[in-house]
Order: C-alpha cells, then structure tokens, then sequence
C-alpha cells in the first residue's frame, strides 16, 4: 500500500496504462512540459515523449475533435478539457460526434475516448469556473459518465476508461486533488457503472456524489453520536447509472436523500429521486429528498458557495426532518 | 486509387446518375427526407478521392455522396442507407447525411456544418503517428470555413504538420445565403497564408485541375509536410436541398455554371483526344443509369429497420 493523493492517483493511472498501451495519448492545454495546470500529468511528457503527450492550443473544440478522429483511426486519446465550464465551447464534439459515431454507423466504429476534467465547486473562482455540469452529459447517450470521490476510486475508474471501448467522461473535483488515501501497489480497476457503498447504516440512504461524498461522511459522524446511521452510496458513475445498489439500500432504510452539487431542477439528483419512486415507490415511507444548489449561477465572493450548496450540517438537518 | 480518364468519367457520371435519379425520386414523393444534392461538384469528389488509396481517410459533409461513391463504398449498400432500409450500410440508422465505410476509410458524413474539420484532424493525428505515409481528408463547404472548428484546424493541423488536405468545395452559396455577403474576404484559400500552412484555389469543375493540386498536396503531406487548402471553385447545381426554391440567384447565373458542367467537360476532352469515342462513352453513361437504378431499386424493395433496432449500438456490446 502507498499513501496517494488524488492528483498523484490520476498520474499513476495515466502512466500504468500509457505504459501498457501505446495507442494511449494524452492530448489537452498545459498536458506536457507544464505538467498539467493543476499538475494532474507531472511527468509524463518525460516519459511518454511529445508525439503522446501533447500541448494544444486553447482551442477546446478540436481538442475534442482530434480525440474523436484519432479514436476512429485505432487511437485511444485522453483528451483534457481544463474546467467543464468550458464544454460550451467543445458541446458538439462531445454530443453529436464522439456520443453518437458508433450509434450513426451502426456499430461500425469504436469510441475509447476518455474526455478528462475538472470541476472546482468550492474553490471559489466564481461563475465561469465552478459549475459541476454532470447532468448535461447525463443526458446524453453513448457517452459513460463517471465522477470519483476519492483518490483510490479515481484511479480504478480512470484506468477502467481509459481501456472502454466508449466515450467516458472524466470528472475530477479540484477541491478533492489533494485528498490522501491508501492504496494497493498493484492493479487497481474499478468497474464503470458500479456503485460504492462508502458508510453502510440502517436509517437513512443517502446518496451523494464527488466533493458531497465526504461531506455525507462527515454528517454520518455527527448523526451517528446521535444514534442514527446514515447509508452513504457514491453511485461513481452517473451514467450508467447502478440504481440497483440505490434501491437495495432504499429498501433497508425506506428514506433516501440525494446530494449533489449539480444544480437541483432538471439535474442527477431529479434523476435518482425519480428512479427511486419509480422502482423502489413501496419501499420508501417519505418523499425523496434532493439536497442540491438552487437555480442559480455560482457567484464569487466568500460565503457565497456554502451558502447556495449542501453541507454537512445541511445534510444533517435534511436526515432528522426526514426521520422526525 | 484510378488513374485513366476512363475510370474518371465512370465514376463522375456514376455520382451525376445517382444524383439525378435521386431527385426524380424525390420529386415523385418516394424519398424519406431531405436530399443535399451533390450535382454539378462531381468533378471535386472525383479528383481529390480518385488519388486517395484505401488506407487514407476521409471525412464527409452532410453533401456526402460524391465523395462516397468516389472513394469506392459500394452503391447499393450506400444506396439503401440513403433511404433508411435495413440493408443500408449503417442499417438505416445513419440516413441521407450520414454513411460510413472503414474498410476504404471513409468516417462518415455530417449533419453539423464544420464538424467534420476536426474530426478530419484526428483522423490525420492517427496517420501521423502510424507513420505510414497515409493521408486524412476533411471535405467542407465555404459555408464552414466561417466556423470557429475551421479556424482551430486550420490552426492545430499547420502547427503539428499533420497529414491532412482540407479540401473546400466553395459552391458560392452557404445553404441559402451567398457566402460573398457574409465575408470580407471571399477567397477561402487566402486564410491558409494567416495560419502559415499553404492555399491553393482550383478549378473544381476541371477534373485534372483538381488531381494535380491533390498530388501536390499529398505529396506534402506524404514527405511530412504538413496540410494544405484547397479551395475548389465549383457551384451546386440544386439548392441547400431539393425543394428549396433558389430566390437567392438567378436563372442566368445558374445556365452560366452548367455551361460549365463538370461531366461535359471531361467528355468533350475525352472525345478530343484517341481514348474514347461517343459510343464508349455512352456506353459508360448506360452502366451507370442502369447501376443507379438497381441500387434504388434494391433499397426500395429492402425492408425498414426492425424498429427495436433503435436501442442497438448505443454502447459498445
């Protein structure tokens, strides 16, 4: 077992499957000799060479593109896109072209691209920068969908990506980068599409997602010095989405609350609290909640964010008025 | 690859058939959708695709079908996938837009104008680095050098010297719009100079016009050169798609460019010279009606898709 951060888990991953597999590339702004704007690929222009390692200009949508391309030419890109706030300006690589190419062809191409990127909620870099925009490409089929919450998760996850043979979009949390955790010194790959259950308890399901997951932690303890033990489900993977590790947990504890930093209307949290009533409706002895930042952008000052997103204590006050 | 004039014209009138059968198809209410019609361009798919082997890639617009039929997908599957049947090369799912062969490099259509630029990129970042000497080609209309994805190819492409044509096929109008009203500078291939990789403007009606600025290109990009541009001067015969009413031109321009046909200028060239008498080429003229006309036959008669054939493919198996 080695200590990691969740930065130096994504590296590692980055590296073990380059080093496996030369049709890997690495492809995005400030990927090679910078190291990464947040240092997430140190290294690897040293290793890997600047024909697999590439800096791009800021030009997102070929970004993209050329991901797309060399995937259909026996490729397999990770491409970068810096901060998902800036999938506005690369939407239709990701939508109608990467999404859709071995849908259209029926079957005719593959697509082993992973689109690695960044949310930073809480990192207070205001409206531009801050979105956690999961749900847009939820709704997109042909593309996977994943979002770790810890370092050992973002390694398993992104390696797992990195060898499917679909779309996957990457979604790392900054405010997690720097999170330690250990793990194991060998093979470490985790299942797209699987959920984990990171605290189990009898009382409440909640489930959350990236920066949330630990906050969720975080309420759990303070519940449990109260005798109430939360279930805490990171799903991981948005989409696929694994509803039924959800609705076995929902079953035990009959409530269910759903935390997220995506926007609460139209967003994943609607999407599981709508699965949940759908499938698990005789199970549940209350509505589900959703615990998510209001219709708004992110604003910049200080104190903004904790007061628009969940929080721990949020979190704690959402599971009494549930049990009350 | 085909090299005799001969093979040329087959292949010119080929495109030339099918495409004005389609719209007397269309015309009789027998076509699902749209048709973007690629008459009167024949002689851009021709020259550019004509030079190509199986191994280089091409990278098609939603005015697709010439460069198909150029590059070698067989008619009828391309044919039946035109109209949505199940045994159309994508099983109906791909459409008028859209069709994809990989076996002799073509990745598909488009229904995004300018979309395919990037994609053609890629495609060339894969040539580049299986080091094999073969070549991408992304085809767009003018309409799309007015898109951002234009402007980062052109960009990227110079930059890492990729193996790639970007070949313009300027018909002069952007769907209904004439792309000289939305441009100061109406010359597409003068913006290559302003992302430092070379432009050339070609006679797009003019097949060997056409396969000489190819070969220079390809030899460019096959020595590791990097991109060109080329700006095919040609001029859709039809409108943005069939039906649409043309207010934006005149009649008389229109008469000016068929003078110009692509097809009856090969003809006239190969009748001037020892290869071809008016019967061979005639002769040419009747396989190639008598093909097209199969092929719609056989994706008349080919069933539609089962519909729960809608749910496949979406992921990988």
């Amino acid at each position: 077992m080695t200590t990691k951060t969740y930065c130096w888990a994504i590296i590692d991953a980055i590296r073990e499957e380059m080093a496996r597999d030369d049709r890997v590339l690495l492809l995005g702004e400030d990927v090679g000799a910078a190291g990464g704007a947040f240092g997430a690929s140190r290294g690897l222009f040293d290793t890997f060479g600047p024909a697999r390692v590439r800096d791009t200009p800021i030009s997102e949508e070929i970004i993209v593109g050329l991901g797309v391309g060399a995937a259909m030419t026996g490729r397999r890109p990770i491409v970068e896109i810096m901060f998902m706030d800036f999938f506005g300006l690369c939407l239709d690589q990701i939508a109608n072209q990467a999404a859709k190419t071995r849908y259209l062809y029926g079957g005719m191409f593959s697509m082993p691209l992973v689109i690695r990127t960044s949310v930073a909620v809480e990192m207070g870099i205001g409206p531009h920068h801050s979105q956690s925009l999961e749900s847009w490409v939820g709704h997109v089929p042909g593309l996977k969908v994943v979002m770790p919450s810890t370092p050992r998760d973002a390694k398993g996850l992104l390696k797992s990506a990195i060898r499917d043979e679909d779309p996957v979009i990457f979604i790392e949390h900054l405010a997690l980068h720097r999170m330690k955790e250990e793990i194991e010194d060998g093979e470490v790959l985790i299942p797209i599409g699987k959920a984990d259950i990171k605290r189990p308890g009898r009382d409440v399901t909640v489930v959350a997602t990236g920066l949330m997951v630990g906050k969720a932690l975080a309420a759990a303890e303070i519940l449990a010095a109260e005798g109430i033990e939360i279930e805490v489900i990171d799903p991981r993977t948005i989409s696929p989405l694994d509803i039924d590790t959800i609705l076995a947990s929902v079953a035990k504890t009959n409530r269910a609350i759903v935390v997220t930093a995506s926007l609460k209307p139209f967003g994943f949290g609607s999407e599981v609290a709508a699965q949940i009533m759908q499938h698990g409706f005789f199970d549940l002895d209350a509505p589900v909640v959703r615990l998510a930042p209001p219709f708004t952008p992110t604003p910049f000052g200080k104190g903004f964010e904790d007061f628009l997103n969940p929080t721990a204590d949020k979190i704690v006050a959402a599971v009494r008025e549930l049990l009350a | 690859m085909y090299d005799a004039p001969l093979d040329l014209y087959a292949r010119m009138m080929l495109i030339r058939a099918c495409e004005t059968q389609l719209n007397d198809v269309f015309a009789r209410n027998l076509f699902p959708g749209y048709i973007h019609s690629y008459l009167g361009q024949e002689a851009c798919a021709v020259g550019v695709c004509s030079l190509l082997g199986d191994g280089d890639k091409v990278v098609s617009t939603h005015r697709g079908r010439g460069h198909y039929l150029a590059k070698g997908m067989a008619l009828r599957p391309m044919m039946a996938e035109m109209f949505g049947r199940a045994s159309g090369i994508c099983g109906g799912r791909a459409g008028e837009m859209h069709a994809a062969d990989p076996a002799i490099g073509v990745l598909g259509g488009n229904g995004i104008v300018g979309a395919g630029l990037p994609i053609g990129a890629g495609a060339a970042l894969g040539m580049q680095l299986d080091g094999a000497g073969a070549v991408a080609v992304a085809f767009f209309g003018e309409g799309a050098s007015n898109n951002g994805a234009f402007a980062e190819t052109l960009n990227v492409a110079a930059a890492w010297r990729l193996p790639l044509l970007l070949v313009c096929e300027n018909n002069l109008y952007a769907e209904m719009t004439p792309f000289a009203d939305t441009v100061a500078q109406p010359r597409v291939a003068a913006r290559a100079a302003g992302y430092g990789l070379p432009g050339e403007t070609v006679d797009g009606n003019d097949v060997f016009a056409v396969r000489d600025a190819t070969a220079r290109a390809l030899a460019r990009a096959r020595a590791g050169d990097g991109p060109t541009l080329l700006e095919l001067e040609t001029y859709r015969w039809g409108g943005h798609f069939e039906g649409d009413p043309k207010k934006y031109r005149s009649r008389d321009e229109e008469a000016a460019w068929k003078a110009r046909c692509p097809v009856a200028r090969l003809r006239a060239v190969l009748l001037a010279g020892s290869d071809a008498d008016a019967a061979r080429l005639d002769a040419i003229d009747a396989a190639a009606e008598a093909g097209v006309a199969e092929a719609i036959r056989f994706a008349l008669d080919s069933p539609l898709p089962e519909p729960e054939r809608a749910l496949d493919h979406v992921y990988a198996a």
